[in-house]
C-alpha cells in the first residue's frame, strides 16, 4: 500500500534538508579553508587566492613543523598525557562505577550526593593550585592527570551502564569463586565495550584539548603541551622558523599546519567511536 | 564531559532529526552525515577554534567574512579590535562549537518518547508543529530541567579557555571574566587570598542560583535535582 505524502510535508522536508545542508557547510567550510591554506604557497595566500582548495601545493609547512624541536616536544607531551591520562581515567572511573552500581551496596546515597556536588561546583582555581603545589605536583604532568581522574558526568554514565548488567550474571560468577576484581575485569568490562569506547573518546578529547590546566601548572617550556604551543603560535604570533630554508612560507601556512596536526588525531579516532557515543551520552545523565 | 548544551528550544531543525520522522524521505546516510559534521566542532579545542575564527573568518585581509564583505563592495571590518563586537564573537563561536553536540542529548531524549504518542496524535489530526509543542517538548522537559539545574550553578563560569583565546589588548576590557581575572591576579600577580575570595563569591552565587532554580522548577514543573 503506497503511503500518500502530502505536499506540505514534502515542502517541509525539502526546506529542512536545505537548512541542514547549509548548517553542515557552515561547520565544514572554515575547516576546509584551514586545510587548504596549510598546503598553499605564500604568494597565493597573500593575494587571497586560496579559498577552499590549496593553490601552489607544497608540504613545506608540515616539514617545518615536524622538524621544529619545540613543537615536536610539545606534541610528544600531549600524546603522553592523553594516552596515560585516558587509561588512568578509564580504570579509576570503572573502579568507582562498578561497586556503586550494585544493589548490594547499601548507603550509596551519600557518596552519589558528593559526586553530584562536584558536578555543581567546580573547584576554584587558586585553592586547587595551592593544594597541588603543596602536594609537590606542581610543574609535572601528574598535576594535570590526577585531579580530574574521574569526571562526575562520565561516572554517572558508566554507573548507569553497569547497573544494566544483570545481577544473575555476577552472582553466577561469584558462586564460581570469582573475586570482585575478576568480576569487574572479566565480566563487566567486556560487556561494556560501548560505554568504554564513549568514555575513551570523552576523556581522550578532554585531555588532548586541555589548555587551562597545562597553562596553570606547567612552568617548564619543555613540558608544555601542544595546545599551549598552538596558543603561542596562533595568538601570540610566536611562529618558529618561518624564514629558514629555500621555500618562504606565509605565517598563516605554518599556523594552519599546526592546527591540522593538532586536529588530525581527533579526526582519526572520531569515526570509530562516534557510533557509540550517541547511546553513551544519554545513559545516566537523566536517570539516577 | 566538557561543556553541556545550553537550554535551547527544539525548533523545526531539531525535530527534523527525529528518528521516526523518516517516511522514506530522509536518507539514512544524509542524517548520519549531517550529524557527524555538525558534532565535529565540539571536539576541537578552544585554541583551534580561536585560531580558526580569528584567522579564517574574521581576519581583515583573509577572513571569509571580510572577503564576503569586500565582494559586496563594503570595507573590511577589523572584528578583533572592535570591543563592541567581542562578546558577540565569543558567544557565536560557542554556538558554532557546541550546537551540534547539544543535539545529541536532546535527540536521544526525543527518541525515548514513545512513537505511539505521535501516531495517535497524527490520527487525531495534529500537524507536525502541534506534535512538537504537545508531545516532544513535554517529553524532553525532564532532560532540559536536569541539564539546566546542573548548569545553573556554573552561571558565572563562562569558561577560561574560550575567553582566553579571544582576549587581546583592545577587547580585554569587555572580555574579562572571573576565571581569567583570577588567573591573572592570582597566579601571575600572586594575590592568592583576594582571588580565593573572588572564587568563593562565584561559588556562593552559583549555589544560590541552584537552590532557587531547584525550588522554582519543583514548583512549576515538578522536576527537581534533589
Amino acid at each position: 500500500m503506497k503511503i500518500k505524502v502530502n505536499p506540505a510535508r514534502k515542502a517541509y522536508v525539502y526546506i529542512s534538508t536545505v537548512l541542514l545542508i547549509l548548517l553542515s557547510l557552515c561547520m565544514l567550510l572554515p575547516l576546509l579553508k584551514v586545510v587548504a591554506e596549510s598546503f598553499s604557497g605564500k604568494t597565493y595566500i597573500e593575494q587571497n587566492k586560496v579559498l577552499f582548495w590549496p593553490r601552489g601545493f607544497n608540504v613545506e609547512a608540515y616539514r617545518r613543523v615536524f622538524e621544529n624541536p619545540n613543537i615536536f616536544v610539545a606534541l610528544k607531551n600531549s600524546v603522553v598525557i592523553t594516552v596515560a591520562g585516558t587509561m588512568i581515567d578509564l580504570f579509576m572511573t570503572a573502579l568507582m562505577a562498578y561497586p556503586l552500581s550494585r544493589p548490594e551496596f547499601k548507603n550509596k546515597k551519600p557518596i552519589l550526593m558528593m559526586v553530584t556536588l562536584t558536578m555543581i561546583f567546580t573547584s576554584p582555581m587558586i585553592p586547587s593550585y595551592l593544594v597541588i603545589k603543596g602536594l609537590g605536583l606542581d610543574n609535572s604532568m601528574w598535576a594535570i592527570i590526577l585531579p580530574g581522574m574521574i569526571s562526575g558526568y562520565n561516572f554517572f554514565i558508566m554507573r548507569s551502564f553497569f547497573a544494566g548488567i544483570p545481577g544473575e550474571l555476577i552472582d553466577a560468577a561469584r558462586i564460581d569463586g570469582c573475586g570482585e576484581f575478576r568480576v569487574l575485569w572479566q565480566i563487566v568490562i567486556p560487556l561494556s565495550k560501548a560505554v568504554m569506547a564513549t568514555m575513551t573518546l570523552f576523556y581522550g578529547v578532554s585531555h588532548w584539548n586541555a589548555l587551562q590546566q597545562p597553562l596553570i601548572y606547567l612552568r617548564d617550556p619543555k613540558k608544555h603541551t601542544l595546545q599551549i604551543k598552538l596558543y603561542q603560535i596562533l595568538m601570540e604570533d610566536n611562529i618558529p622558523m618561518v624564514d629558514v630554508g629555500q621555500v618562504e612560507l606565509a605565517p598563516a601556512t605554518v599556523k594552519m599546519a599546526t592546527i591540522v596536526i593538532a586536529t588530525v588525531p581527533i579526526l582519526i579516532v572520531y569515526p570509530f567511536l562516534q557510533k557509540h557515543f550517541a547511546a553513551g551520552a544519554t545513559l545516566g545523565s537523566v536517570k539516577e | 564531559m566538557g561543556s553541556l548544551p545550553q537550554r535551547r528550544h527544539a525548533g523545526p531543525a531539531a525535530s527534523s532529526e527525529k528518528v521516526h520522522s523518516s517516511a522514506g524521505l530522509y536518507r539514512y546516510w544524509f542524517r548520519k552525515g549531517v550529524q557527524q559534521i555538525v558534532y565535529l566542532p565540539h571536539f576541537l579545542s578552544w585554541t583551534i577554534l580561536g585560531g580558526i575564527v580569528i584567522t579564517q573568518l574574521l581576519s581583515p585581509s583573509q577572513g571569509l567574512v571580510n572577503l564576503a564583505l569586500k565582494g559586496m563592495g563594503m570595507e573590511p571590518v577589523y572584528f578583533m579590535t572592535e570591543a563592541s563586537m567581542a562578546r558577540a564573537i565569543v558567544v557565536l563561536a560557542g554556538i558554532w562549537k557546541d550546537m551540534g553536540w547539544g543535539t545529541v542529548v536532546y535527540l536521544a531524549a526525543m527518541t525515548a518518547i514513545s512513537p505511539s504518542l505521535y501516531e495517535s496524535a497524527s490520527l487525531d489530526g495534529a500537524g507536525k508543529f502541534k506534535q512538537l509543542l504537545y508531545i516532544t517538548l513535554p517529553g524532553i522537559v525532564p532532560v532540559i530541567i536536569t541539564l539546566f539545574l546542573l548548569r545553573i550553578g556554573h552561571f558565572l563560569d563562562f569558561g577560561f579557555e574560550r575567553i582566553w583565546v579571544f582576549q587581546n589588548a583592545s577587547n580585554v576590557s569587555v572580555l574579562e571574566i572571573f576565571d581569567t581575572y583570577i588567573y591573572k591576579a592570582g597566579l601571575q600577580q600572586g594575590r592568592y587570598s583576594y582571588t580565593t575570595a573572588v572564587g568563593l563569591f562565584k561559588s556562593v552565587v552559583g549555589f544560590l542560583l541552584l537552590y532557587g532554580g531547584n525550588i522554582l522548577s519543583r514548583k512549576t514543573t515538578g522536576e527537581s535535582l534533589y
